[in-house]
Parts: structure tokens; sequence; C-alpha cells
């Protein structure tokens, strides 16, 4: 892959990113593996340098946890845009990723587990307070499907604006397709904004 | 649990020794604009690179294209922080060139260009 302009000057891509976001175990890694081209990628930021922000230290001075792991994957759009998926960590109380996780995205997608609704809540009151365009995706794990998309607006009381849709994060194509529910709600929002 | 001040000093600060070495215990990058998704890539005019270090030279055959800064603290497996210290001493020589741009919302005809590219994966 080589980038060239046309006056032959060495040029680098535009990055866009969107995050995938949810409670522990929602399958946010799953759904970024889906659709990256690349197998998921971790990178970790060490906790002393950033750990100013983090509201509770306690039991995150044992060995496994003085990093934040952040899975991400890519797709190359053309060769002048690429597309990051970016999981959110796994515990909420590394709130400190999310500001530069959500900085510039085009959106995000909050996987819902519904035996686990409330585990959802902090990433949807994220969004909504930063105004970040943020759809749900409810994760379909085999036969958990109890509720239709009405009920689960009602439980996690979504504003009638915000998409709710049904996926299986593990399918390449439900996967796609809720990005592209995502990346159309924030042009529909961008277009109510002007 | 040991006193705050000392709890670096157990043996669960062993992988942190190695990072900060790599970068001769410096934790703050000069380039100031290294966000996750910054772009860089190799210049096509290197300097003379025997004064680079293996880590810098591992970011320069990474960056023969253009990555993002996680996808190259990810393939040479170093903390973040640690490779915006790095890449800060490359772009400064001018060996890597970077986005010059913090992130910004994208525009309608970006967004167009996305869909487009995700609807044809």
């Amino acid at each position: 892959m080589v980038f060239v302009g046309s006056d032959d000057q060495l040029t680098v891509p535009t990055a866009v990113k969107i995050v995938i976001a949810g409670g522990f175990g929602t399958g946010k890694t799953t759904m970024v593996a889906s659709v990256s081209e690349i197998p998921p990628l971790r990178t970790e930021e060490l906790l002393t340098e950033a750990g100013v922000h983090v509201d509770d230290l306690a039991g995150i001075e044992g060995k496994d946890t003085t990093t934040v792991a952040l899975d991400f994957g890519r797709i190359t759009i053309n060769t002048k845009v690429v597309l990051y998926l970016f999981g959110t960590p796994g515990q909420n109380r590394f709130w400190f990723m999310w500001d530069e996780l959500a900085t510039g995205a085009i959106g995000a997608v909050v996987l819902v587990d519904t035996r686990r609704l409330d585990s959802s809540f902090p990433s949807i009151d994220f969004f909504e307070h930063r105004g970040i365009p943020f759809i749900v995706a409810v994760n379909c794990f085999d036969g958990s499907q109890l509720y239709t998309v009405d009920e689960v607006r009602h439980a996690l009381d979504l504003d009638e604006a915000i998409p709710v849709m049904l996926c299986d994060a593990r399918d390449r194509e439900s996967s796609k397709a809720v990005l592209v529910g995502l990346i159309q709600h924030s042009m529909n929002r961008l277009e109510a904004a002007v | 649990m040991t006193a705050r001040e000392d709890w670096w000093y157990d043996e669960a600060a062993g992988p942190l020794v190695r990072p900060y070495a790599m970068v001769r215990g410096r934790t703050r990058p000069n380039a100031p604009h290294l966000h996750l998704v910054t772009q860089v890539r190799a210049s096509s005019f290197t300097s003379d690179q025997t004064s680079l270090t293996v880590e810098h030279r591992e970011i320069m055959a990474l960056c023969a294209r253009p990555l993002s800064v996680a996808e190259v603290a990810a393939y040479l497996d170093v903390p973040l922080i640690v490779v915006k210290v790095l890449l800060s001493d490359l772009i400064e020589r001018g060996d890597v060139i970077v986005q010059n741009s913090s992130p910004h919302i994208p525009d309608r005809d970006l967004l167009q260009a996305v869909l487009d590219g995700v609807r044809g994966i």
C-alpha cells in the first residue's frame, strides 16, 4: 500500500474511529474482530501516566491491572481514509481512556446484553452527556433475546431518536449493519444540526 | 498493602522497567499531538540512522506504510506512552512524518466515504 500524493510528496491517510462500548462481557471485542481486516490488536496505557483521573485505586495495585488494555481493529476505507474500531476498557473506572477514545469519533455503538441491561447504563450516560452520536445494539447471544426492541428502548429510557438494533456480534454482516446504522445516525445528526 | 510510595518497587514492577529504560526515563513526548489514531509514516529521506536505538529502527521499519500510533504501540508491544516518546524523537529528526491535525468531527463527505467503505467490505 503506497500513499503518494499528486506532487509526489508522501502523504498520510485521514483516520476516523468508532467506539464500541458496553458493559463487561457484552461482546465488544467480538464485534471488533468480526469486521476488522486484521486480528484485533491490543495496546496498553500505563496507569502511572493517566492515573490521576482514576477514581478508585482499590484493587488495581496488583500486577495484572497496572495497565489499561485497549483492543482495536482496522478497516481500510480507501487509500485516503482508514477507520479504527476501539473497544472500551472493560472496567468503568478507566473513564480517562473513554475521553480520548470519544474525542473526534464518528460515534459509538453501545452493546447491550439483555440479561444485564444495567451494565450498559454507564456507557449510555457517558455518550448522552457528551453529545456524542450513539446507537444501541442488542447482542443476541444464543437464546438470550427475550425482549423486543421497544421493550429494550423503554427499559433503557432511551430517546426516540436513538436507534436500537438487534445484532449478533459474531456475525460479520450483522456487525457491518450495526456500523452502517451508526454512521447513518451520525450523518442524520449532522444534517439536523445544520 | 505496602505504602503508596513504595508500591512500584515490589515484584509487580518488573515489566515496567524495560519500557522506561527504552526511553531513558522520559515519560512526556515532545510532540504533543499524538493521539491513538494519529497517522505516522517514515519520510522518504531519512537521516543517518546510526545513532538510533533498536526500537527507533523497528518503528522506522513498521512505518514504511502509514500506521496509527496505537498500531505502532501494539506491533512493538510497548505501552502507548513509550511509543509516543520514541515517535517524538523520530518526528524531531524528520525521519517520521505525522498527520498534522488533532481528532476532529468528520464532515458529511468523510462520513459518506466511510459509509460506502463499510458497506463494501
